[in-house]
């Protein structure tokens, strides 16, 4: 099977995530969208990785570098998920457009 | 269960495992950090309410308790100390930074201690953080890894999102907090889409081996040229470039004053190491792709900056475009690194750059932070009058607002002549253009600081209340420390040009 075709959905993965982070108005939409990226990230990590363990069994850094983002996306996402609960207190709404205290 | 068991045993003893051989003395400054913040943790659990200001003075002495082992490696050897296969290494240009990474949030403890303790902030959180913060930073001037660079990023910038929303009831601080945040991941998915690329064109995450590698093939090809550049553009967020700055502003007003230090000086000079290490170690042979790209951000960056800051009534707002416009400085000498003789300089321009910047900047901030306990105002013109009731605060904001113009002979001065000798050193078009543009934006930079000199000499004070500030003692020290090394590095430049000889750096680098 060939590597181009998990590197495709990769690239169409990252592409539908950075549309969501720039047209989303809702801040849990724009964290999802983020968390697309980072799993087109993984993605092309873990292909890229069977490509170069073709010849080198022992060959694990992308599937090492993956773990990495897994633990800290779920690390980034807790806190993500701390301040949208933050506004949604003071305010009664996460929408992005409304966070406009400050100007200049 | 007993066969999995020997199963393990089997595996185990298969396997050809040795453990990495770790160098304690090179690993002190972490040691002693993350010993740090497991005591605030306890300290902080079994104090009582009345005397939390103890984290604060222990954060303190861990910093600088911290430094120690830092000077220790410095004195006792120029060797390069590499550990984990060359992913992590001790060198002058790491213990440099780590020093300076280690001062700056010594400083912010200070400028810190009685904001937060008056605030009713959570302290122990508040310093626990600041030190996880710093932690980043520190494995940040090591990193020579993908993966350690992306671990120590996060490690830095998860603590400061929590710390620019820290008024947890303020509207202010929580958009700060939220668009910093949602900027920053931003910001780093696409840097780590552009690591995916780069390990999957050289099938390596070490940065010497994938200097090396990079262009194998003889020639650049898109994929690579894309990877590069979505790399630098999560760095261009941290150093706030333009037009990767829009957080920069909101974030630097919402947040607590000491937090905007340390953000503005330590995280922004945690951004340009990474910068420096990937373009010195990672594309050395790509320049024909991060030279035009760090030339447009930086002339962005210095001019928009400046625009910017021209129409600004508030401090802190002024002092973020001022120091997007000082980023585009220290960017400036990069624009030409991989040009022949000029790489050295460059180098060093960057370094010293970064040093005399983080006393400058930290200095401004600790004069805003000490006025506005007695205006409780972010105004410009609450400095009005400055001088006539507090003299030693405005002749040192006068002090600091030069140094950042540029003006001889104080620090800013220094910095600013090693980043145009760089750049003229290169001897090309893209050197001297980048110069002309400098030096005529240095010119516009120097009216918004003569703006606030002229409020706290010649205007009258806004409300007439001329009772003298108290200044706590804590930001005192702060001030002196910033202002003794704001003059000492313009008049001796001597002084902190010997950190940034760093002839041995691609050596160092352990290419």
């Amino acid at each position: 099977m060939l590597v181009n075709n998990f590197l495709l959905l990769g690239a169409v993965l990252f592409c539908i995530g950075v549309y969501g982070v720039i047209a989303r108005k809702n801040a849990v939409m724009v964290l999802m969208s983020i968390e697309l990226i980072l799993n087109s990230v993984n993605l092309n990590l873990l292909a890229f990785n069977q490509l170069w363990a073709k010849d080198n069994p022992g060959h694990v850094d992308g599937n090492t570098f993956a773990l990495y983002i897994i633990a800290i996306a779920a690390a980034e996402v807790g806190v993500g998920l701390a301040m949208v609960l933050l506004i949604f207190r003071n305010r009664k709404s996460i929408s992005l457009d409304e966070l406009s205290e400050m100007k200049g | 269960m007993i066969a999995a068991v020997s199963h393990l045993g089997t595996v185990l003893a298969a396997g050809d495992f040795t453990s990495p051989r770790v160098d304690y003395h090179a690993l002190a400054p972490e040691i002693v950090l993350a010993a740090g913040i497991c005591a605030v943790l306890l300290i902080d659990l079994f104090v009582g309410e009345g005397r939390r200001w103890i984290t604060s003075t222990v954060a303190g002495f861990v910093l600088l308790g911290a430094v120690i082992p830092v000077f220790t490696l410095g004195v006792i050897g120029s060797d390069i100390r590499s550990m984990f296969d060359g992913r992590y290494v001790v060198d002058q240009f790491s213990l440099v930074l780590k020093a300076l990474f280690l001062l700056v949030g010594y400083v912010v403890v200070l400028l810190s201690t009685n904001e937060i303790e008056e605030g009713g902030y959570y302290q122990g959180e508040y310093y626990v953080l600041l030190l996880s913060s710093v932690l980043g930073m520190v494995m940040m001037s090591s990193a020579r890894d993908l993966v350690s660079i992306f671990v120590a990023l996060e490690f830095l910038s998860i603590p400061a999102y929590m710390l620019a929303a820290w008024r947890k009831r303020d509207a202010k601080s929580n958009e700060a907090g939220v668009k910093y945040y949602l900027l920053g991941v931003f910001a780093s998915a696409i840097m780590l889409y552009g690591m995916s690329l780069l390990y999957g064109i050289t099938g390596t995450t070490k940065l010497t081996e994938l200097g090396a590698k990079i262009t194998a093939t003889g020639h650049f090809r898109g994929a690579e040229a894309l990877a590069v550049v979505f790399v630098l553009v999560g760095f261009a967020f941290k150093v706030s470039a333009v037009p990767f700055h829009t957080w920069a502003p909101d974030t630097y007003e919402g947040a607590p004053t000491p937090i905007t230090a340390f953000l503005s000086v330590a995280s922004k000079a945690a951004g340009f190491v990474a910068l420096v290490t990937l373009i010195y170690v990672a594309f050395p042979q790509a320049k024909d792709v991060y030279q035009p790209f760090v030339w447009v951000i930086s002339v962005a960056s210095m001019t928009v900056g400046n625009l910017l800051a021209l129409r600004q009534t508030n401090i802190v707002r002024m002092l973020a475009y001022s120091g997007i416009s000082q980023a585009g400085f220290i960017l400036m000498p990069l624009a030409v690194a991989g040009t022949g003789d000029s790489a050295e300089s460059s180098l060093r321009a960057v370094v010293v750059y970064l040093i005399i910047y983080a006393a400058m900047n930290l200095g401004a901030f600790a004069v805003v932070i000490a006025v506005s306990r007695k205006t409780r105002s972010g105004e410009i013109t609450s400095f009005g009058g400055l001088f006539s009731y507090a003299p030693g605060l405005g002749v040192l904001m006068t002090i600091f607002m030069a140094s950042l113009a540029g003006i001889p002979p104080l620090g800013g001065w220094f910095a600013k002549f090693g980043a145009f000798k760089a750049v003229l050193e290169a001897g090309n078009g893209w050197g001297y253009s980048i110069a002309i543009i400098g030096a005529v934006n240095a010119v516009i930079a120097t009216a918004y600081y003569i703006t606030v000199m002229r409020e706290i000499w010649m205007k009258p004070v806004p409300d007439g209340d001329i009772t003298p500030i108290r200044t706590p003692g804590a930001v005192q020290a702060a001030l002196v420390i910033t202002a003794a090394a704001t003059i000492v590095f313009g008049v001796l430049p001597g002084l902190v040009s010997r950190y940034g000889n760093l002839t041995d750096l691609t050596g160092a680098f352990g290419r």
